[in-house]
């Protein structure tokens, strides 16, 4: 697991996203464990962490904003959610699909993966990407990893 | 040094340690924990006869918790006594225990009707504790036939629980609807009905006026007989500790947002202690996990000498049947406004031009998005209401509130 060692996050430019979809896609692939982006990805349920928010005329990508006090941490009913080095986990062997996080996440951000049990952004910490697999594959740029404040 | 002294040893006790040492990483903290068991989440004990977690996973903390956060456990214990003017509380076992800081988080017990006859029944069980689902784990075989009295929470999830276990189920309830507390009749009749269709039967309106031995009367004329009952007919906040020696109480026991009692040194939280709900604007026991939690948090900071509020409380409940999920916040007062799918009802309620709360069967997608305009009360008229009626979405927002939430360390 990559260490996270600062404050850089998963920011959204709602002016640049094309709706694309892109960055679910990535997502998806980049957490399959697989390494073949056709054969993790198509004709398979997918599960990506990131999803694009659609209103009037705008659109953007929604991912875990890793908050420092995460409500859904002290929500889990399952103890299953908890917070390292600034990074939100969930620990998908522990939840039991109960969906308390969803109902407490102002945001939007956790979502059901596989076996009903959640599933949510982890900044790419737990796979072999070095940098989270939306901001590196959004083409136009829309999704940035910044450090824009905040503490670990 | 400060001694902390917390009375219970469930969720809220977990987060009270946690926010103690947010602030305090030296003072001893004892805990008094009823039962034999390092802390667990009450309501994953459907869970785990369900089969969807086991003891290995059912810790709501690490197993070193206690011991990385300095923490002594005296299991199989209970406080019986606090005498607030020498700060101490003493053990069923006369142990005499010194604090500083106290915390109350002695959680509910269940209430135990009194029927004719229900001494006579050899099996039964309730379904608060671990303890009590090894129990009933272990009576239960594919031939045994369960009645359950209480279609709320407790009961339904243990009817879940055990289904695919037992030959048959059957709950009962006095009212005319199952988790009345959480469900008009129109939603309430929707869950029954995926019930009923794994083959869960119910006894409601109805209750039992006697029993003998493995036998039900009913107040209707029916009879039921049985191998296992259990009892699940509600819970009452464990306030008497306080009680005894003056403090305020009403339901549960009285507490302002620090989660102080009205004793001093003596903090309240979770399940016994009431809160203010910032939907309806009374003060109640919201007996839920996250009020638990965030309560124990903050009782711990405060204890440690910080100054943390709790002041965003509300009646919030997610609980899923066999896939089929429900979601409720909040009060249901004022406008409804409906929406159905062939297996969906949402029921979103809004008065003075905020969202009061809702009910979400089978869609509950982004529901979080909904509860922050309850707790936030977010007056709709500033925000697109026309599309988070169809769908919670942060899209509805504002591009100011959107930038709040996103374009920031939040």
């Amino acid at each position: 697991m990559r260490a996270n060692d600062d404050m850089k996050r998963v920011y959204v430019n709602e002016e640049w996203c094309l709706g694309c979809h892109l960055c679910e896609y990535n997502c998806a692939f980049a957490n399959s464990g697989l390494k073949d982006m056709t054969y993790a990805l198509k004709g398979r349920p997918l599960f990506p962490r990131i999803h694009v928010e659609e209103g009037d005329r705008i659109t953007y990508a929604v991912s875990c904003r890793h908050c420092e006090d995460p409500i859904c941490v002290r929500s889990c009913i399952a103890g299953a959610i908890s917070k390292e080095d600034g990074v939100v986990r969930i620990d998908r062997n522990r939840c039991v699909g109960c969906r308390t996080c969803v109902l407490v996440c102002p945001f939007g951000a956790l979502l059901p993966g596989e076996d009903g049990v959640m599933t949510k952004c982890e900044l790419c910490t737990g796979n072999t990407v070095d940098m989270p697999a939306c901001v590196k594959g959004c083409p136009n740029r829309a999704i940035v990893y910044e450090d824009r404040g905040g503490s670990l | 040094m400060k001694r902390y002294l917390i009375i219970g040893n469930g969720a809220t006790a977990a987060n009270a340690i946690e926010g103690i040492r947010s602030r305090d990483k030296e003072g001893p903290i004892t805990v008094i924990s009823k039962e034999e068991h390092p802390v667990y989440c009450r309501p994953l004990i459907s869970y785990y006869l369900e089969g969807k977690t086991d003891l290995k996973r059912i810790g709501y903390r690490d197993e070193d918790f206690y011991m990385r956060n300095g923490v002594s456990v005296l299991y199989g214990r209970t406080a019986v006594k606090i005498d607030s003017v020498k700060r101490k509380v003493t053990t069923d076992d006369g142990k005499i225990l010194s604090y500083d800081s106290l915390l109350i988080a002695a959680g509910s017990s269940p209430f135990v009707p009194t029927i004719k006859g229900l001494d006579t029944v050899s099996r039964k069980y309730g379904f608060m504790t671990l303890d009590d689902a090894l129990g009933l784990e272990k009576a239960i075989t594919g031939n045994t036939r369960v009645l359950i009295i209480g279609a709320g929470l407790i009961g339904l999830k243990c009817a879940e629980g055990l289904y695919g276990r037992a030959k048959s189920i059957t709950v009962c309830d006095l009212a005319g609807r199952v988790l009345s507390s959480i469900l008009d009749d129109e939603c309430a009749s929707l869950v029954k009905r995926h019930l009923e269709e794994k083959g869960i039967s119910f006894l409601l309106n109805d209750s039992v006026l006697s029993f003998e031995n493995d036998r039900a009367f009913m107040k209707s004329g029916k009879t039921r007989d049985f191998d296992v009952l259990v009892l699940a007919v509600g819970v009452r906040p464990n306030i008497s500790l306080i009680k005894d020696i003056g403090g305020d109480t009403g339901r549960g026991i009285t507490v302002s947002s620090r989660m102080e009692t009205s004793i001093k040194h003596i903090y309240a939280a979770g399940d016994c202690a009431e809160a203010y709900d910032i939907s309806s604007g009374e003060r109640k026991v919201m007996a839920v996990l996250p009020s638990a939690s965030i309560g124990g948090y903050t009782a711990g900071v405060n204890m440690a000498g910080g100054n943390a509020r709790f002041d965003t409380a509300l009646p919030i409940n997610s609980i899923g049947f066999f896939g089929y999920h429900i979601m409720t916040a909040g009060s249901y007062e004022g406008e409804l406004y409906e929406e159905r799918t062939l297996d969906g009802i949402k029921r979103l309620f809004i008065k003075d031009g905020v969202l009061k709360g809702f009910m979400l069967l089978g869609m509950s997608e982004r529901a979080g998005i909904l509860t922050s305009l309850i707790r936030e009360k977010t007056p709709l008229k500033e925000i697109d209401f026309d599309l988070m009626k169809k769908g919670a979405t942060t899209a509805a927002l504002t591009g100011d509130m959107r930038k709040d939430r996103f374009g920031k360390a939040v």
